[in-house]
């Protein structure tokens, strides 16, 4: 039962945070090996490693998805962001960084980035949803510590105040 | 004239918050090099038996593959795990039933080998390709069939498989029962075993340096994982450095020892090569350690009046395969019994039982929403049965002001449960809509209810507390503190920078909480759990800091020539109080102090002290729901808590934690329940997708208030407050079903199965 | 890092056959978000893949000429929910996967994956299937349209040949043309779950709206694929809504399902469960299909288990 070892690689070229980049990748990769180890974006976090959890959580090409069950390969010619990107140039915090700490909706910190992003794309959508649809919107993300209550608060104060009703 | 700003009861934002809002904050495996060997755990695949052997032979042939070590191969050092403070007293030590890995297999997903390898992929192989020949053991999986005579025997040393039996004998229940004209209202309540669900899974990794063990592990008690990891290995305690950096969520698994002893084992078989030991979510559901189910028998015999002649309680405690804490929970959930509605006549008994199941151990609440569930069920049933308001009924037999408990000597200072009661009812416009929903008939039913919590803070007396701080004054006048309770998500470094921020005398922002806890360099402590840590570590850093500023004083008594009793330092600054008059500012002092080439020194504090005291905390929940008859469905619609957990330190962040405890609370009351297969003891459901934790879409938005009794004993008149908020979930959202439909389940969670069955039984579908 | 042992990226389709008539042993992988955690787990690991996820031209939804509904096999099912045409012809089959897991899953799970897996609970499957859904197969032979009951073999079995791939899913006109549908997903959590049942019902009502001209009923996880109710639909075909004839509709599900007992659920409960949701989700497709008098004393529980829950102050 002894296995062939003969590690096949891929050049991936993507962008990432705003920065064109490129890697050989082993094809068994997931998403979440390449930024993590790759690129050291250690806010991409593992805590399933089957896409039930969302911790893992980034953007490609505006949409959300769980890098842990997205092979590397994939991510060639795409645009992903992480939670690193989020920063401004002189480590501003976004409004939407800054509400999960005006909200107290941090607490472990373990799920945060990946609903940050999450909350990312709701934001960009440039729509207003209720409550009720963002939660439905923030659904692919488990969380043990906050009962969802006051991500849900930062979340929809920021999407308020973007579209000037706050 | 300079007024000192508080900083205590101020929702300051907490200290780590940008950290983990920008993903900069260091968790474990973040820290861990890329050159680390990757080790995976082979686990039984019987309920019970005894390995006869491990070929090895195929996995070895694995490239990559850099160790297999087998249960044949570990040393037979027996070593508890317990996340309890250590005793000299052999007496009252913690059972030592595991090794390292064990040929005696006492659950499915027992470990037996662990393979170490270059990379995962590798390791996975390997542990795959191990093959294991069993002889396997009859075992079972229920409490008390475990107690019965013919039960498969789990360990040697424990008859019947019964770790420990404890009894309360109050009065005399026999003859009190026996008055005449009193009801008696039984019933049976199961409570089911559920897990923690931190999001990040258990994992550290070890090396070797200076022929000491290096461990980085998540875990909230790095000083207790230092010891434990010396006893399994048989080494001096000081060859272990445990570093403890972010958490991501423990809840109590991680207040127990879990793989480290043999991370560091496996490091040390590599000739001290780093090792991570990095454990799935399919394991921590199954092999880290889970809340115990608790079956729980009560009998009450009430008065007309509602008043208990006698009760009694009887408590059988799922221990699973391992001693873990022992005892602790399953005598903690019937020690509440009588204090909770006090009665001269009680009866109880408690027994913890091995099962060939998951191992139980700590977990939010420690045996408290079990009892809950169960008493606060039962005062449903016997309100029920007496035609009684069940919010008067527990109002009037409820533990009143001044009770003092006679092993704690804890004692209720105010009427607090009255009050969060009283607060309760009127938020939640509880008998309102009682009256609205009454005699309703439709499929779909509305319903409210209610349930208390006892809980108290820390383990005194039972066990040690005692808490240490050090502090250390830098050059710009902020000050570096330590303490050995750890942060883990819950907000305690931001409590501990607030209270030593206050006592200082200096802006919360010049307070620095270490973070990152090393055992060689932070000062002993017991860790997070037992909600002690703001109670407990309040005594030191109030000690701490009194220290640091009296040696603050002094030093600006050399420098101003002022006298020290007409000094005090506001807002950072020297101030002399008699005028007012800012003196100097604590940079200046700091600076002079530390360069000074006259009279140099560099202002440190540091105190440890043994607290021998313990707080009452006490709360309750209110829950509305709606019932789909048809659908078999319960729903939480409306939810509140009220606690009393003394001062509030941080009302946002204890505001924040109550949500995250009720949030637990529902799915342990709703949809949480880890399965195992009758006939194999096979775990089912050990993943997040099988296993129903709470989403966003699970339950409505969630209230906190609270009563802000200042707690006299207590450094910053606070208690506690992590675990209580899980406590009385359950059972108010059972009593509201029961309020909705008039059907009494005994048995959580309420999921659309139990609710089939026993509205079929009841004749609704 | 998976288990994996060799991956083939497919750049159009006639290269994806070409790879698998090359590589009889690889196994297909469009979204991944089962095929990897299947490989996770053990089941597959080793595999060798091929990867059709970049076969952009078997993405999308659009009409063909015969105004045949077209739904590309790798069209996810966020972008089958936000499709101007799902919404306008059959936006129940958008309400349906958008049932699916959580809004990531939904972006990465093709519909093709969904149907290919052969499972029982997939929340695409039952709402096809009471849609009389074609699958589309393109393979080394050309192109094949097989209806969907047939696609299905047994539990994790479809009718997949070697070097075959799914290609699209269609829904013919007369399929339809006049029908209203409504999905209930029954799980055990509001999201992030699998069904536990699924109940698919859709009905073309007769001109003056007051009978049923015709309805389809499909179930998910009452059997071991997903399945149409049959006795059920002829109980219904041509009657007068009441809540009487409803109400006779659902009883006769249980000639049809043969739903089994596991640690899931009970068959009992998935035999109760399954009347309860025929009736609810007939009743809603009547209402949708344009029926005014229908009284609902429960109108709210119609979207029960629906992922939707009542409203939410604050």
């Amino acid at each position: 039962m002894s296995r062939e070892q003969n590690i096949q690689y891929k050049l991936v070229r993507c962008k990432i945070n705003g920065v064109e980049r490129e890697t050989m990748v082993d094809v068994r990769a997931s998403l979440t090996d390449m930024l993590r180890g790759d690129y050291r974006l250690s806010s991409v976090k593992k805590g399933c490693e089957v896409g039930e959890c969302g911790a893992c959580n980034v953007l490609i090409d505006g949409e959300c998805y769980n890098s842990c069950i997205y092979l590397a390969v994939w991510a060639d010619g795409k645009e992903i962001r992480t939670l690193e990107g989020l920063l401004g140039e002189n480590g501003e915090l976004s409004d939407i960084q800054q509400a999960f700490i005006d909200e107290t909706a941090v607490q472990c910190g373990f799920c945060t980035p990946g609903i940050i992003m999450s909350a990312v794309e709701i934001l960009e959508s440039g729509k207003e949803y209720t409550r009720e649809e963002l939660r439905k919107l923030l659904s692919g993300h488990l969380c043990r510590c906050t009962g969802y209550e006051n991500i849900l608060n930062a979340v929809e104060k920021t999407m308020k105040k973007r579209l000037g009703k706050l | 004239m300079e007024r000192q700003e508080h900083v205590i009861g101020k929702s300051v934002k907490r200290v780590d918050a940008f950290e983990k809002v920008t993903g900069r904050a260091k968790y474990t495996d973040d820290l861990c090099g890329k050159e680390a060997y990757v080790a995976k755990i082979l686990h039984a695949t019987v309920a019970h038996g005894i390995v006869k052997s491990i070929d090895t032979k195929e996995a070895e042939k694995i490239p990559g593959v850099v160790k297999i070590v087998t249960c044949f191969d570990v040393p037979k050092i027996y070593f508890p795990t317990a996340g309890h403070p250590w005793s000299t007293d052999p007496a009252h030590q913690d059972v030592a039933d595991r090794l390292l890995l064990t040929e005696h297999v006492r659950f499915y997903g027992d470990d037996i080998a662990a393979v170490v390898a270059e990379n995962e992929v590798a390791a996975v192989q390997a542990v795959r390709a191990l093959k294991v020949e069993y002889e396997e053991l009859p075992f079972v999986l229920d409490v008390q069939k475990a107690m019965e005579e013919d039960a498969p025997q789990i360990h040697d040393t424990y008859p019947n498989n019964i770790l420990k039996h404890t009894t309360i004998r109050n009065g005399e229940y026999e003859k009190a029962r026996k008055e005449p004209g009193l009801t008696k209202v039984e019933g049976w309540y199961q409570t089911p075993t559920v897990q923690h669900c931190h999001i990040e899974n258990f994992i550290c990794y070890a090396y070797m340096e200076q022929g000491r063990i290096v461990l980085v592990s998540s875990t909230q008690i790095p000083h207790i994982c230092r010891r434990v990891v010396g006893q399994a290995l048989g080494i001096p305690w000081g060859k272990v450095r445990v570093i403890k950096p972010y958490i991501g969520g423990g809840f109590g698994n991680k207040q127990d020892i879990l793989y480290e002893p043999l991370c560091a084992y496996l490091s040390t078989a590599v000739g001290g090569r780093m090792v991570k030991l990095d454990v799935s979510r399919e394991e921590t559901f199954v092999c880290n350690r889970v809340r115990h189910a608790i079956r729980i028998h009560i009998i009450s015999y009430v008065r007309k009046d509602g008043t208990f002649a006698a009760r009694k309680i009887e408590c059988f405690s799922d221990q699973g395969a391992y001693a873990s804490h022992g005892h602790s929970i399953g005598a903690k959930c019937m020690n509440c019994f009588p204090q909770l509605y006090p009665c001269p006549n009680i009866e109880g008994d408690s027994y913890t039982v091995f099962t060939n199941k998951s191992v139980a151990g700590a977990m939010r609440g420690y045996g408290i929403p079990q009892a809950m569930f169960a008493m606060e069920s039962h005062m449903e049933d016997v309100a029920k049965a007496m035609g009684l308001p069940s919010y008067q009924l527990r109002f009037q037999n409820i533990m009143p002001k001044g009770f003092k408990d006679s092993f704690s000597k804890n004692v209720n200072y105010y009427d607090t449960f009255r009050e969060c009661m009283e607060k309760g009812k009127k938020v939640f416009r509880y008998e309102e809509k009682l009256k609205e929903f009454k005699n309703q008939t439709g499929e779909i039913r509305r319903g409210v209810g209610m349930a208390v919590f006892w809980y108290n803070t820390g383990v005194w007396p039972i066990s040690l507390e005692t808490s240490a701080c050090r502090m250390v004054l830098n050059q710009d006048g902020s000050v570096q503190v330590q303490v050995g309770e750890t942060e883990i998500g819950q907000g305690a470094d931001t409590a501990f920078a607030q209270m030593a921020a206050e006592t200082l005398g200096i802006p919360f922002e010049n307070v620095h909480v270490m973070t990152v806890q090393d055992t060689d360099i932070t000062p002993f402590g017991l860790g997070a759990y037992a909600s002690r840590q703001t109670y407990m570590a309040g005594f030191s850093i109030h000690k701490t800091a009194t220290l640091l500023k009296e040696k603050i004083l002094d030093a600006a008594c050399e420098l101003t020539r002022q006298i020290k009793e007409n000094m005090d330092i506001v807002n950072g600054k020297i101030v002399r109080t008699t005028d007012g008059s800012i003196l100097m500012t604590m940079e200046e002092l700091a600076m002079e102090k530390m360069y000074s080439l006259t009279n140099n020194g560099h202002l440190t504090a540091e105190s440890s002290l043994q607290i021998k005291n313990n707080a009452y905390s006490f709360g309750c929940t209110f829950a509305e729901v709606e019932v789909d008859i048809p659908a078999c469905r319960a729903e939480v619609i409306d939810i509140l808590n009220v606690h009393d957990c003394g001062k509030l330190i941080n009302p946002a962040l204890a505001k924040a934690q109550v949500h995250g405890g009720m949030s637990m609370g529902i799915g342990y009351g709703l949809t949480e329940h880890l399965i195992y297969d009758e006939k194999t003891g096979k775990p089912l459901n050990n993943n997040l997708l099988d296993y129903k934790l709470s989403t966003f879409l699970d339950h409505p938005g969630l209230q906190a208030e609270f009563i802000e009794n200042y707690e006299p004993t207590s450094a910053y008149g606070t208690k506690a407050l992590g675990e209580p908020p899980t406590c009385s979930i359950a059972p108010a959202i059972r009593n509201a079903v029961l309020n909705a439909t008039n059907v009494a389940v005994n048995e959580i969670p309420l999921t659309p199965h139990i609710l089939f069955k026993r509205f079929k039984e009841e004749g609704l579908i | 890092m998976y288990d994996i042992k060799a991956l083939y990226e497919a750049e159009n389709i006639s290269h994806a056959i070409q790879l698998l008539e090359k590589h009889p042993a690889a196994q297909i992988i469009a979204g991944g978000s089962d095929v990897l955690v299947q490989i996770r787990e053990g089941k597959r690991a080793g595999a060798e893949l091929v990867s059709i996820y970049g076969l952009e031209e078997l993405r999308g939804v659009c009409l063909e000429q015969d105004d045949t509904l077209r739904i590309g096999s790798l069209t996810s099912f966020s972008h089958i929910t936000r499709d101007p045409l799902i919404q306008r012809i059959i936006p129940v089959l958008g309400e349906a996967v958008d049932m699916v897991g959580g809004p990531q899953i939904r972006n990465i799970g093709t519909i093709g994956g969904n149907t290919c897996n052969g499972v029982t609970s997939a929340d695409s499957a039952s709402t096809l299937f009471a849609w009389d859904a074609v699958i589309e197969l393109t393979g080394p032979e050309g192109s094949r349209r097989i209806p969907i009951q047939e696609f299905y073999i047994r539990a994790g079995k479809v009718d997949l040949r070697p070097a075959e791939i799914q290609t699209g899913i269609l829904i013919q006109k007369k399929s339809y043309e006049g029908y209203a549908g409504h999905y209930i997903k029954y799980a055990m959590r509001n999201a992030m779950d699998i069904a536990a049942l699924g109940c698919s019902v859709n009905v073309k009502l007769t001109a003056d709206k007051k009978s049923i001209e015709d309805v389809r009923i499909a179930y998910g996880v009452a059997g071991p694929v997903p399945m149409r109710a049959v006795h059920a639909e002829e109980a219904g075909r041509g009657k007068k809504i009441t809540e009487d004839s409803i109400e006779r509709v659902s009883e006769a599900v249980l000639e049809d399902i043969m739903p089994r007992d596991s640690w899931r659920a009970s068959k009992a409960f998935r035999e109760h469960i399954s009347k309860v949701l025929c009736k609810r989700a007939l009743k809603e497709a009547i209402l949708r299909a344009g029926y005014t008098e229908l009284k609902t004393e429960h109108t709210d529980s119609l979207h029960v288990g629906t992922a939707y829950r009542g409203g939410e102050q604050g």
